[in-house]
């Protein structure tokens, strides 16, 4: 499986690590809603298809990535900046 | 960085540092291998939007011009520069007091600077085979178009995190923290071994 860094390129998946669902809404940290509380720490869409998922490439640049992954084929379909305004350029 | 200069640095690479022509060299050696020992290694992360102010201090500073572009590098004159991540670059110079010259540049408006002269070991590589023998050990493309001269990769072996600039048509520099640069050094000479390898 290979994730195209927009800073580095096609890399390895081994160079990245999974941060987690990117579907997640934190509440705020003074909220008191439980249950937005219960859903954010364990609802989980676990959808089979296209997932929105938080990826860092640690072992390159080190950014944090927004990645559209399909859980049937592993296929990226797109792989952005969680910070947008960098683009590839230094 | 007056006070460098008073300590007597120790490579972490003597203990299994043996010069000479190793492993299969009767037809001749693949590459050369060399602990080129930079005075100084300076990390600088300019803040969001300041990625140009950091661009122009190092023009400033260390006489170098980064070309546009992830990755871009240039080498020249015993010094050399790289991006190796959104708005953060590594500078490199033969000579000690490179993070102090960049201290009074880089304000803390513009971002930060990290001395690493004694934190990375820069391991050189030079040859015809040199891509061959990288190709064992990072998952990038090492040729030519994907990886002109002077650009720089951050990758890694494993779990030892690597920045390597292309100094060279057949040359690259490769950084490594300090803690695994005998470790990296050992695996580099077994992956070298069938080319033949000749050490500095």
């Amino acid at each position: 499986m290979l994730i195209t860094c927009p800073y580095c390129g096609p890399r390895d998946v081994s160079e990245f690590t999974y941060q987690g669902d990117g579907n997640r809404q934190r509440p705020a940290p003074n909220s008191q809603n439980l249950d937005a509380w219960n859903e954010y720490v364990y609802d989980r869409l676990n959808p089979a298809g296209d997932h929105n998922e938080i990826w860092q490439h640690s072992g390159g640049c080190r950014i944090h990535l927004r990645v559209v992954r399909n859980t049937l084929t592993h296929a990226v379909s797109s792989a952005v900046a969680v910070r947008g305004h960098h683009g590839g350029k230094p | 960085m007056a006070r460098s200069t008073e300590v007597e640095r120790l490579s972490p690479l003597a203990p299994v540092y043996r010069a000479g022509p190793h492993g299969n060299f009767e037809d001749g050696v693949g590459v050369a291998l060399s602990e080129p020992r930079p005075g100084s290694i300076v990390q600088l992360a300019a803040w969001p939007g300041e990625e140009r102010r950091m661009i122009d201090a190092i023009r400033t500073v260390a006489g170098l011009a980064l070309p546009d572009g992830a990755g871009g590098g240039v080498t020249e004159n015993g010094r050399a520069a790289f991006g190796f991540a959104p708005g953060k670059f590594t500078v490199i110079d033969e000579k000690d007091g490179l993070a102090a010259a960049f201290a009074k540049a880089v304000t803390p408006a513009i971002g930060t600077v990290t001395d690493l002269s004694h934190g990375r070991t820069v391991i050189r590589i030079e040859g015809p085979e040199a891509e061959w023998v990288l190709a064992k050990f990072f998952a990038i493309d090492l040729s030519p178009p994907a990886f002109p001269l002077g650009a720089g990769r951050s990758t890694t072996h494993h779990d030892i995190f690597a920045q390597i600039q292309r100094s060279g048509p057949d040359r690259f520099d490769i950084h490594v923290f300090r803690s695994f640069a005998r470790s990296f050094w050992t695996a580099l000479c077994h992956g070298c071994e069938e080319v033949g390898y000749e050490v500095a």
